[in-house]
């Protein structure tokens, strides 16, 4: 009996000791509202090390540090702009998962814009051209004039 | 205008060509740092060895120095670590070390066998440090200018072919 008992109290021990470690790596924020914040941030974020992922999908150690790092820094009062900036600063541009808007960008972003135009410009030339080509039939050559008016003269003379 | 026909499709073939051959050459995995001829950022780390000095942004200015970021866990580091042996012995510039997310006695194991080339080394366990400056897996390695400022840094181990032609040539240029 005391055996079961000690084994329960170890195993009890254990269950309420793990859910704890657990935490430890990922601890949310006490005020949802915060919480919140710093998850919908995290998910703008890449992550730098699977790259295609964002820090909130990823478990690559990094983006757990740094999605403490976001946590503490919302706790602290950093608005969410200046979170981004702090990690700007330190990874650059492509820590964003979403480029800015910015002259180096521009082609990134207007690009797609720029090729849906030049191909609307495009279809609207080649049916303008074949409206006008079935509009003004092709003048007749030399050799055709040539066929044509002997035709004519041949009538005439009957 | 029949003549197009012919000409665009070749025309974007070529560029596609021409974007997925320059392709093939880019290194997706490398993010140069935004930390590019900007000072170190501040921060002091203590020593990995018991009385020995730690390592501070302060340290980085004045000479030219040499900050590689390694780990006991990290296999590329095993790598590339007879050339920063080479680089010590060299002695052309101040090598210094980061512990990165590292138990330290388990780095201490790690240079005992295989040699410590560093004149101190820092020991970053919570990889803040490493944050700050902006590095994001082991080994990374930062070349600092004599005003302190990070010049350039190497992602990933390095090896024979980037020794000769990149790094051995900027530290030449930064002892200038």
């Amino acid at each position: 009996m005391r055996s079961f008992l000690a084994t329960l109290l170890v195993v009890s021990a254990i269950l309420t000791v793990m859910p704890a470690m657990a935490f430890e790596i990922d601890r949310p924020l006490d005020d949802p509202a915060l919480e919140q914040r710093a998850r919908d941030l995290s998910r703008s974020f890449r992550c730098l090390v699977c790259q295609n992922q964002s820090i909130f999908d990823s478990d690559a150690s990094l983006a757990v540090d740094l999605r403490r790092i976001v946590r503490e820094r919302i706790v602290a009062g950093d608005s969410d702009a200046q979170v981004e900036q702090f990690l700007v600063a330190r990874y650059g541009d492509f820590v964003l998962l979403k480029p800015p808007l910015k002259p180096k960008t521009y082609l990134l972003w207007f690009g797609p814009l720029l090729i849906g135009v030049l191909a609307v410009a495009g279809v609207f030339a080649y049916f303008r051209g074949q409206r006008a080509r079935a509009a003004a039939p092709e003048p007749l050559s030399a050799d055709e004039r040539a066929r044509l008016d002997a035709l004519l003269e041949d009538e005439s003379d009957t | 205008m029949r003549r197009l026909i012919y000409v665009v499709p070749a025309a974007v073939f070529a560029l596609l060509a021409g974007f997925f051959l320059a392709g093939l050459f880019l290194k997706p995995a490398e993010i140069p740092t935004a930390l590019t001829d900007k000072p170190v950022p501040e921060f002091a780390l203590p020593a990995l060895h018991e009385g020995a000095q730690g390592l501070a942004s302060a340290d980085l200015s004045g000479a030219v120095s040499v900050v590689n970021v390694f780990a006991s866990w990290c296999l590329p580091c095993r790598v590339e670590h007879p050339l920063l042996m080479e680089l010590a012995k060299a002695g052309t510039v101040n090598l210094y070390g980061i512990n990165y997310k590292d138990k330290s006695a388990d780095a201490r194991k790690w240079l005992d066998e295989l040699g410590d080339p560093f004149q101190r080394i820092g020991a970053d366990l919570d990889g803040r440090v490493g944050i700050d400056l902006g590095v994001y897996g082991v080994p990374e390695t930062f070349f600092i200018g004599r005003d302190g400022r990070i010049k350039y840094k190497h992602i990933g181990p390095i090896t024979v072919e980037d020794m000769e032609r990149r790094i051995r040539p900027l530290i030449e240029k930064l002892n200038q």
